[in-house]
């Protein structure tokens, strides 16, 4: 493949794999049955300079590949309210990968579809790092940290690195955190702790890998996912464990696979209470009563429950004049969606559904002068650069009250008494 | 000093050492070179041309894209010195050398290695992950 003999674009392919190689050490290649990819979404001329390059070499994938968010949605383009010629970019490159042999999920939560749910101990070649995270950590396959390009050389090549988190004992948790006992029970039971704790994770972890103790058995993929997305923004975190709920870690034990860790920590209320503060970057920390503009859910893209969540939460009222809610999921569940009549329901009750890409890439928000508010532990982190906005954290509850009332309204006994 | 070649290259710059790990996506505009995550101290100032410093990476695995794009468009860092192995810039590196022609060296150091370079000091980078400060 190398030498061209599979043509131009298998051996850049194979350059880039072997390169990749070269960074992490690897002795050989293994083989890998599925991958992800994440390189679809426009960044600049030169994504289209590098897919072109690979399309002219006449280069296919060789196994099942996924597509991640991609520059636009593609199935409600009238949402688009930017430059015109970027959305015809983004939309260029959302076809070269079609036209390599990718599948068109343009989803960053692949692993909330049935086709894209590599069994514990399969390799494969993710990017999307909460994908990565949620790969490796939640369904037990097997990828390293890939990013764009490696990616789809890698799907081409049908081969990865015989490196890093391929191999059992990279796998191992060297960092303990324990969920410190001044954590009130209340706050476990609730969705925004999750995205809170994986941006407290992600700063003790870096890139290693952790494993949390003294979480509820048994907790949910929405909550696994918050963890991780939230880690991979604020730490380089591509695998952690989760005593009780993560598949490699049926015991404290075993996640240390019967080692000493290198550290052992534990993660108090006041720490999460700072992390969380630090998530809202609207003046004076938004206190209750602050206007909002916009409420934006569903990052990672929102799954089933997740839209169910919203509906429930709404309890039929509807956002105030002038706030717009909007939630970004997969298209294969918004025709789930659509089918059992949730999403129709949704959009009667004022909520905008948003597929194939995200609001912090694709300019689809209203333009507000006020804050946006959010659910997500990354959409916080990312959002401000990514499109100016000021942010307010909040759970899912408190940000449908907040919709509803035009202003940020909080759950006081929420994070213990202050 | 030598380093590890992650991306082999010659280049001379001065350093840009970041205080905390940056993601390139979300963290680096490509169109200016500038430092944009809000959260980061170092927010404002420019890569470009400079011998950039990371202790850790994080983020993003979108940056090897970030990288490629800001050598096309010309805001690029000179060389990128790093703490830990990180595959993602190197492949950036490797994509931006394919198409473009132009070689951002990407070196792995010790992190004692790491702190004996300070911000603003020019660093000289040769072939095969040689280093000096001038």
């Amino acid at each position: 493949m190398l030498a061209g003999g599979a043509g131009d674009g298998a051996a850049f392919a194979m350059r880039l794999v072997v390169r990749a190689a070269e960074a992490l050490g690897a002795r050989r290649l293994i083989p890998i049955t599925g991958a992800h990819v994440d390189s679809c979404l426009y960044h600049g001329e030169a994504t289209i300079d590098f897919v072109e390059k690979l399309v002219d070499g006449g280069a296919q994938v060789s196994v099942p590949t996924t597509l991640n968010v991609g520059a636009l949605d593609l199935l409600h383009p009238e949402l688009w309210r930017g430059d015109p010629r970027t959305a015809e970019r983004g939309q260029l490159l959302m076809r070269h990968y079609r036209s390599l042999g990718c599948q068109p999920t343009y989803t960053c939560a692949p692993y909330q579809l049935a086709i894209a749910r590599p069994a514990l101990g399969e390799q494969v070649a993710w990017a999307e790092s909460n994908a990565i995270v949620f790969c490796n950590s939640v369904l037990g396959a097997r990828t390293e940290r890939y990013g764009d390009f490696t990616d789809i050389a890698c799907a081409v090549a049908g081969r990865v690195p015989d490196a890093g988190l391929h191999r059992t004992e990279a796998r191992r948790a060297v960092l303990v955190l324990r969920i410190g006992p001044d954590v009130p029970d209340r706050l476990l039971t609730d969705d925004a702790f999750y995205p809170v704790l994986g941006i407290v994770l992600g700063r003790r972890a870096g890139s290693r890998v952790a494993v949390i103790e003294g979480l509820p058995q048994g907790l949910s993929e929405e909550r696994l996912k918050a963890i991780g997305a939230a880690a991979a923004s604020s730490g380089a975190v591509a695998m952690f464990h989760a005593v009780g709920s993560t598949p490699e870690a049926a015991t404290l034990e075993a996640a240390l696979q019967g080692r000493e860790p290198e550290e052992r920590a534990e993660v108090g209320l006041a720490e999460l209470r700072a992390a969380r503060d630090e998530l809202t970057t609207a003046a004076g920390a938004a206190p209750v009563g602050t206007r909002i503009g916009t409420v934006s859910l569903g990052t990672p893209h929102a799954s089933l429950a997740e839209l169910r969540a919203v509906e429930r939460e709404l309890a039929g009222a509807r956002p105030a004049d002038g706030v717009e809610l909007l939630v970004s999921t997969a298209r294969q569940l918004l025709a789930e969606a659509e089918e059992e009549g949730l999403a129709g329901r949704l959009r009667a009750q004022g909520v905008e559904l948003l597929v194939d890409t995200c609001s912090y890439i694709a300019p689809v928000l209203r333009p507000s002068p006020l804050p946006a508010m959010t659910d997500s532990g990354k959409w916080a982190f990312y959002a401000p650069g990514n499109i100016g906005v000021e942010v307010v954290f909040g759970s899912l509850r408190e940000c449908i009250r907040s919709a509803v009332d035009g202003r940020v309204w909080r759950d006081h006994d929420l994070w213990g008494a202050a | 000093m030598k380093g590890r070649v992650l991306a082999d290259g010659a280049a001379e710059g001065s350093a840009l050492v970041l205080d905390e790990p940056l993601s390139f996506w979300g963290g680096i505009d490509p169109a200016s070179g500038l430092i944009i995550d809000a959260r980061h101290p170092q927010r404002g100032e420019s890569v470009k041309d400079r011998v950039l410093v990371i202790g850790s990476v994080r983020g993003s695995s979108s940056s090897s894209s970030i990288l490629a794009e800001a050598v096309r468009a010309g805001f690029a860092p000179a060389a990128i010195l790093l703490g830990e192995p990180d595959l993602i810039l190197a492949v950036g590196a490797a994509v931006a050398e394919e198409l473009y022609q132009v070689r951002v060296p990407v070196l792995l150091l010790s992190l004692a290695d790491l702190a004996t370079i300070p911000d603003g000091a020019v660093v000289a980078i040769g072939e095969g992950g040689e280093i000096a400060l001038r």
